[in-house]
């Protein structure tokens, strides 16, 4: 009799352990989740880990008003079947209330004012620990990001100072007005993502599906028109069979062009693509070399 | 498909960054925008030829200055299995960071440079994957290329190497000649090293033996979450949740919980998607009991034949981490072992151990940063735990200062103290 677990099952088992281990010592933890494939992997493998109590914490949501509405859709649903209570930390309240000032122009982006959202949603909410779907593939300030990533009063990532993580022993002690960042599916590819979608059964957004959209080019990436993004002069929408790769703020994510229509053909481009996800469709990790490791120091996902 | 997680250990001079880049790159893991990114980076840093090294070094600060800052964490995966490699660091600080990368690491790839043989940073790299007790090691004699892929270079490399290993506790030892920069022996096997009969690196890598590395005999579950819905459904449930740190678990099972000593037989072993008629390590479960016991986390569930050892005494091996700081006997620390944390006091430190000599100091009165050395524990509440030679999850601890909250030393258990 062989003990082997497949790789899928070894990383699962992994991320439940360390939701489990959160929940057990964190006053009051709560799930980032932005509608994308990797944060509906989270709530699945969340769900498993307290099966069948519901989630022993919230959900919240860092709203940059510049959604998806399928999305939107998809997120409420899936809180009301899994019984759970949803934070909404708005970037357009900020804007209203003048606590941030929006950019201007067509290429303006709420991206970076979504830290200041997330940071008020903690310190309104007190919370201590706040999971992430950060994965390491994604990025290589990521892929020196502990599990425990802590963060001091300003909501601040110092690489030089982490602490040291050894076996599956994580420390979460904190003070009060610090927290800890925590990933539990630090250790999947994009790939191992899609395999566990499937083998799970897990249903995601349709604009992670082939389809039919109208979209223009900008910087080499294809953007949806909406209404939240303004056209410059030479830029002309047309329309093209595409996929989201990634699902965030629809004013900065990009579209590929692509005929897959079901998880399988997924799985098929994903492992023949040659550019990582976040070089094909982000234009916020664009701005330099170094725009990931620039933002998380400031507080950013 | 199968996971292995190995750890590389050695400087940039041997070219650690540069065979991590060539695996990367001859499994095709390497996507075109990284390429284009690392091909930009090289021309402005006035490289001849491109520098895979660049793909590893990832934040600012270490391609500013040429250094590894920290573990980082690389994937890859060929069609047999899913590769994590955990890329410490060789110059300063190399202790902790590779400790930390080897405490879950399947294998170890030491680097040496085939012109400068056995250095004692690769003796102390070999030494701490015998610590840790990392099940494989692979000693990767590189830069063939720059001895001519001459096999008498490399069979003394060998002999120097084993010199040194037999004085360690290694169980699988294998050397493989490389060339990194020219991809000799990496991926696929060198024409220039007609000699070598063994496989290539990943070749070994693709192929080495794992599935027994793992405990599966002594049954171990540290009790980590108490699950009760206190739903109408599942009114009276009481789950207890955790991974099992060693051995099997199947319903019907007699079982013994420490410390209470109560005894009683799994109900039943559930997950979302079904009950199991088996749970093994490392799985993640949630476990019902036939009888009604107090049970909280911390607590661990035994078999009632074989029980790990209980004790508020032990004695352990500990590597130190932080450099503000040092361990003295008379230090209080936290210890996080398995799902218990406790406050503990160090009676006394036998000795520290010169990583590079294997000589034990026993006139040493403190541990500092990056220093090893051999420790007596009173813990307040007991331990139940198993040598760290016998298993990895239960034989394992770390230790946290209470003032700053910051981790500053792993532990090893070598067993009950006196």
């Amino acid at each position: 009799m062989a003990y082997d677990l497949t790789h899928l099952r070894q990383l699962e088992a992994e991320s439940i352990h360390i939701f489990r281990e959160v929940a057990a010592e964190f006053e009051n933890p709560c799930l980032l989740f932005s509608g994308g494939k990797d944060s509906i992997v989270m709530l699945r493998l969340a769900e498993k880990a307290f099966w069948p109590a519901k989630l022993p914490f919230p959900v919240m949501h860092v709203d940059t008003g510049h959604n998806f509405p399928e999305v939107l859709e998809f997120r409420d649903r899936r809180v009301e079947e899994l019984g759970a209570r949803l934070v909404v930390a708005s970037v357009q309240d900020a804007i209203d209330s003048g606590k941030v000032v929006e950019e201007t122009g067509p290429r303006a982006s709420r991206n970076r004012l979504q830290t200041t959202a997330l940071l008020d949603g903690i310190a309104e909410h007190r919370f201590d620990a706040l999971f992430g779907g950060a994965r390491r593939d994604e990025e290589k300030a990521r892929a020196k990001e502990r599990v425990y990533s802590f963060r001091d009063e300003f909501g601040s990532w110092d690489p030089k100072n982490q602490r040291p993580e050894l076996w599956s022993l994580y420390n979460g002690r904190i003070k009060q007005g610090e927290h800890i960042r925590v990933f539990p599916i630090s250790n999947y590819t994009e790939l191992d993502i899609w395999q566990y979608i499937k083998e799970e059964g897990i249903e995601i957004p349709n604009v992670y599906f082939s389809h039919q959209r109208e979209v223009f080019e900008r910087d080499g990436m294809l953007l949806s028109t909406s209404p939240f993004i303004t056209l410059m002069d030479e830029e002309e929408p047309f329309m093209e069979t595409v996929r989201y790769r990634t699902v965030g703020d629809m004013s900065c994510t990009g579209a590929v062009e692509s005929s897959a229509d079901t998880i399988d053909k997924i799985i098929d481009e994903v492992a023949a693509t040659r550019i990582t996800e976040r070089g094909a469709t982000r234009a916020d990790d664009r701005v330099s070399e170094a725009a990931m490791e620039d933002r998380k120091k400031e507080g950013y996902f | 498909m199968e996971m292995l997680r190995f750890a590389t250990a050695g400087s940039v001079d041997d070219g650690k960054s540069t065979l991590i880049g060539r695996l990367l790159y001859d499994t095709k893991t390497i996507f075109e925008d990284q390429m284009e990114a690392v091909e930009r980076a090289s021309v402005q840093m006035g490289t001849e030829y491109t520098n895979l090294a660049l793909l590893t070094d990832g934040l600012r600060a270490e391609r500013e200055q040429g250094i590894t800052i920290d573990v980082a964490y690389r994937y890859f995966a060929t069609p047999r299995r899913k590769f994590i490699i955990a890329d410490t660091p060789g110059h300063t600080q190399y202790t902790r960071n590779m400790v930390t990368g080897a405490s879950t690491a399947d294998l170890a790839i030491v680097l040496l440079d085939a012109r400068k043989g056995v250095l004692e940073q690769s003796k102390r790299h070999a030494f701490l994957a015998s610590l840790l007790r990392i099940p494989h090691l692979v000693l990767a004699v590189n830069k063939m290329d720059l001895v001519d892929y001459d096999q008498t270079r490399f069979e003394e490399v060998k002999d120097e190497f084993r010199d040194f290993a037999s004085k360690l506790d290694i169980t699988d030892l294998t050397f493989i000649p490389v060339s990194a920069l020219h991809g000799d022996n990496v991926v696929d096997r060198s024409p220039h090293m007609g000699w070598y009969e063994g496989p290539s690196l990943l070749h070994h890598l693709e192929e080495v033996h794992i599935a027994s590395d793992r405990n599966h005999i002594d049954t171990r579950f540290p009790v980590q979450y108490v699950i009760r819905p206190q739903s109408d459904e599942y009114h009276d449930y009481r789950g207890y949740a955790g991974t099992l740190a060693g051995g099997v678990l199947r319903p019907g099972d007699d079982v013994v919980v420490l410390p209470s000593g109560f005894q009683s037989t799994v109900k039943s072993i559930e997950t979302l998607t079904g009950p199991l008629e088996e749970a093994f390590a490392p799985m993640a479960v949630t476990v019902r009991l036939d009888d009604e016991i107090d049970i909280s986390r911390g607590d661990m569930i035994v078999r009632p034949n074989n029980q790990p050892d209980v004790s508020q005494d032990v004695d352990a091996m500990i590597c130190w981490m932080n450099e503000k700081s040092s361990l003295t006997p008379s230090s209080k620390l936290v210890i996080k072992h398995t799902t218990r944390t406790t406050k503990a006091i160090v009676k006394d430190l036998s000795y520290m151990l010169d990583i590079n000599t294997l000589h034990r100091d026993e006139s040493a009165t403190e541990l500092k940063l990056n220093e090893i050395g051999r420790v007596q524990l009173r813990t307040q509440q007991p331990l139940f735990f198993d040598e760290y030679r016998r298993n990895r999850e239960t034989g394992s601890f770390i230790m946290i200062d209470e003032a700053t909250n910051v981790t500053v030393g792993a532990g090893m258990i070598l067993g009950e103290s006196n």
